[in-house]
């Protein structure tokens, strides 16, 4: 299964993506550069990952959503193909708008870093379905501009149409309704802030991370 | 001619670090502080050029609504100046 990670200048994460999808696909994942306007026909699944794209310049995922991969994802993604933005890759996502809301500085001011309990609020959705809805997760997160907003109406669509699909434990960053991952309508985008490539080994520290991985590949 | 773009977070936004700036000026004694908004300001030099200040307005609010702002969250104004 041909996967692909993004790759903008100063993310930090690409390579914790790639190492999890090689792990879980058994085949190297194509590393695609912001300026290539094509992400290749044969990859089915593309993560946008963490770090700080563009040095975070302007407003965390702004300049990154302008770049010429992101224009060919968004065409992608509205033809089907699953996205996860992990992270600076959420941002990114949203500042793109293939998700709604926009992720803000920490209410707290401060850059978390440290393991966060979730909660599956949609454990029916491509990337969760792996899950036991009842089962709480452990994923670390690491950011300052974590702080989910979206407006009332927008956080009422959102909610009854089941996109939230996790929900922080113990809320890190002030997030509105606790929200740590969202999914689009058609429930092909996921972006989240903790990074689920970060708990795919025993050497992490946890591998709650594995089953997302494993319900979107198996969805394909 | 200059553009001045100044982007702040929309009314009903909760400001982390505006409240911060106000917590702290009242820590300082400036007791009469009961809010603090932050934002910025991006100012835009253009080539020399005939067009007119609503063509340059137009392009700018363009730039505002394609990049130099977010408007889920955020709001803008324009300042335009003959240097």
């Amino acid at each position: 299964m041909q996967t692909a990670v993004i790759v903008f200048p100063a993310s930090n994460c690409d390579r914790d993506a790639a190492t999890a999808l090689e792990k879980l696909t058994g085949k190297a994942p194509r590393m695609v550069w912001h300026n290539d306007p094509i992400i290749p026909d044969d990859v089915r699944f593309v993560v946008v990952p963490g770090g700080f794209s563009y040095g975070d310049y302007l407003r965390s995922g702004a300049i990154a959503a302008n770049s010429p991969v992101i224009q060919d994802l968004k065409r992608k993604a509205e033809a089907g193909l699953p996205v996860l933005g992990i992270c600076n890759g959420f941002q990114i996502l949203t500042e793109a708008r293939m998700l709604p809301g926009a992720l803000m500085r920490n209410t707290n001011q401060k850059f978390v870093c440290r393991i966060s309990r979730l909660r599956l609020a949609n454990a029916k959705t491509r990337f969760t379905k792996r899950y036991d809805a009842k089962n709480e997760i452990d994923i670390p997160v690491a950011h300052h501009d974590g702080n989910f907003f979206a407006d009332d109406d927008t956080l009422r669509r959102i909610e009854g149409n089941g996109q939230v699909v996790f929900r922080y434990v113990d809320n890190p960053n002030g997030s509105r309704n606790d929200i740590a991952g969202i999914v689009n309508e058609a429930g092909n985008v996921l972006g989240m802030m903790p990074h689920p490539e970060r708990a795919v080994d025993k050497l992490h520290g946890g591998t709650d991370g594995i089953p997302l991985f494993k319900s979107i590949l198996e969805s394909l | 001619m200059i553009a001045r773009v100044y982007v702040g977070l929309k009314p009903g936004v909760l400001d982390p670090q505006g409240r911060t700036i106000a917590n702290s000026l009242n820590d300082l004694g400036f007791n009469e502080v009961v809010d603090a908004k932050q934002g910025k300001v991006i100012e835009l030099r253009f080539a020399e050029s005939d067009a007119g200040r609503d063509a340059v307005e137009a392009r700018v609010k363009e730039m505002c609504e394609k990049l130099l702002a977010n408007t889920v969250i955020e709001s803008y104004r324009i300042e335009l100046d003959e240097e």
